[in-house]
């Protein structure tokens, strides 16, 4: 074991593992991370805490994982290097660690043209690759990015994304490739909606025998209405809705297209078990976290392992 | 070139509307290329303000000039003539040139009569468009002679984000995705290997992170 997270763990021991989100407020309230971190207990591993998610500001991932933490739980803590320049990253790793936090995301982060700061500095300092082996230079050699020495280095176990259906899609497997090559230990893709361009997509990642290398998580995020369907299509850059889908949502009443989206979410998720390279599920339910328990449970994920 | 755009002329207003008489100072090289600041352009803004200041009842006396290159001082010294007439001077160069004259005549006031945009090229008739930042360390000859510094808005070394979209960015239809237009490129030169080398951070030192920079060549400098 490279750390004590329990994300590795569970993954080490050949079950899939199961990880969820929790988006902090836009505010100081507290019990709002306790309110959603509660929904997921029992049911996930560990819980994605949003790095200022589609630049805007939040309550921090660093603040909102203690809180989780605090409440026995293993939070993951999200970074974008569009924030940050990598003092400030490295010294947040280090907090974070310090407060019992070992697992961590590595991302690059939504441009800040799409947030509530159009107006601000983006840093890219670094880019998620370079943070990728930024992190485990710190893990595995004890030292900063710039050279020094880490007196007690932050062990963390190293997450990135991974989008299978941004453009161009034959690059897709050499990017995670370059992930793989920096470093990563495991990857949370985007939502997955069209099922055969993901499996095409692994088999290109399992040919190059990359799922040997690194635990990949495959995204769900349940669709709660057509209209959510059709904004996710039409509106978030890197996102593949297949029409079919749209047209399966909006087949039924409105009132039933709950129920539609998590029955797609469980079909997707019995499907994608059955896919080589797929080591777990990473569930996006965006500010829908009551239903995590019932899709985890449907899919047959739970108990979850007790580590 | 440098690409520089005229500020709205309620902006240029507002700096010189106290006065009377001023000097109108073009420049030849990169503005002119990018028709913002050349002889033409010194033409068409001196008629401009002269009629905005007639609307309000006043005159305006403008000498107008446009000098070979407003940042070397062996063309801002031509000023020397006319300076004492103008109350203030207006600059229709880049944020060098303005600051040329500045450092050249310390008794003079002068104003910029455009915004300083980005070092670029022009892609097709009146369109210019962003190519380099100049961060002082090129990286070109690893990316197939296309710049993530300047063209990625996220300046990622190792892109494309999970935002690229049918060869645009993320950010808009109307950008290009770079790491799009830099896998083609290393495509079509049949190095598709270079790709999958991890670009490790960069050193921003000899860029703008660096402070303010300067070139000392030994063999010039006097
Ligand atoms: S790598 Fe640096 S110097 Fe080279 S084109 Fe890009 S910004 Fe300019
Ligand atoms: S879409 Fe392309 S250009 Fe835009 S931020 Fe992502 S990698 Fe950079």
């Amino acid at each position: 074991m490279k750390t004590e997270s329990k994300l590795e763990k569970v993954l080490a021991s050949g079950q899939l593992a199961v990880t969820s989100e929790c988006g902090p407020p836009r505010g100081a309230r507290p019990e709002k991370v306790r309110e959603k971190t509660e929904m997921l207990k029992g049911c996930v591993d560990a819980i994605n805490v949003t790095d200022n998610q589609t630049a805007m500001v939040r309550m921090s991932s660093f603040a909102a994982c203690i809180i989780i933490k605090q409440m026995g739980l293993d939070p993951i803590l999200q970074m974008v290097s569009r924030d940050r320049n990598r003092l400030a990253m490295q010294s947040d790793i280090i907090g974070a660690y310090a407060h019992g936090i070992n697992t961590m995301l590595c991302l690059s982060g939504d441009h800040t043209h799409f947030g509530d700061h159009p107006m601000a500095v983006s840093v890219y300092d670094i880019d998620s690759v370079q943070a990728i082996q930024m992190v485990k230079k710190m893990r595995d050699e004890g030292k900063f990015q710039g050279g020094g020495d880490i007196d007690t280095p932050p062990k963390m176990f190293i997450g990135a994304a991974a989008n299978p259906f941004a453009d161009p899609f034959e690059l897709r497997v050499a990017r995670l490739a370059k992930k793989v090559n920096a470093g990563v230990d495991f990857i949370q893709t985007q939502c997955i909606y069209n099922l055969d361009k993901f499996e095409i997509w692994m088999k290109g990642v399992c040919d190059r025998g990359l799922d040997k290398k690194v635990s990949i998580l495959a995204g769900i995020t349940p669709m709660k209405s057509v209209g959510m369907a059709k904004y996710m299509k039409n509106r978030v850059p890197g996102m593949d809705v297949p029409d079919e889908l749209i047209k399966r949502m909006a087949g039924v009443p409105k009132e039933k297209q709950p129920e539609e989206g998590i029955k797609i979410a469980v079909e997707s998720i019995e499907r994608l078990k059955e896919v080589k390279g797929v080591a777990g599920f990473h569930i996006m339910a965006i500010e829908w976290e009551q239903k995590v328990r019932e899709l985890v449970e449907r899919a047959g994920l739970l108990p979850r392992p007790q580590l | 070139m440098i690409v520089a755009e005229q500020k709205p002329i309620e902006e240029i207003m507002e700096y010189i509307s106290p006065y009377n008489r001023i000097l109108l100072v073009g420049c030849n090289e990169c503005v002119t290329v990018c028709a913002a600041g050349g002889r033409k352009e010194v033409g068409i803004l001196s008629s401009a303000l002269q009629m905005a200041f007639m609307k309000e009842g006043k005159t305006l006396e403008v000498k107008e000039i446009t000098l070979e290159r407003q940042c070397d001082p062996e063309y801002v010294e031509e000023l020397v003539t006319h300076i004492d007439q103008a109350e203030v001077v207006l600059s229709m160069a880049c944020g060098c040139g303005v600051q040329e004259i500045a450092r050249r005549f310390s008794a003079k006031l002068v104003f910029p009569a455009l915004n300083t945009k980005f070092m670029g090229a022009s892609e097709r008739q009146g369109v210019w468009a962003e190519r380099c930042q100049g961060c002082g360390d090129c990286i070109l000859g690893l990316t197939g002679g296309i710049c993530p510094v300047a063209r990625c808005s996220k300046r990622l070394l190792n892109g494309p984000c999970g935002g690229s979209t049918g060869g645009n960015c993320e950010i808009s239809k109307d950008v290009d995705c770079v790491w799009n237009i830099i896998w083609e490129r290393l495509k079509s030169l049949g190095m598709e290997d270079r790709y999958e080398e991890v670009m490790t951070a960069k050193d921003w030192r000899p860029s703008w992170h660096g402070g303010p920079r300067k070139i000392i060549r030994e063999d010039l400098a006097e």
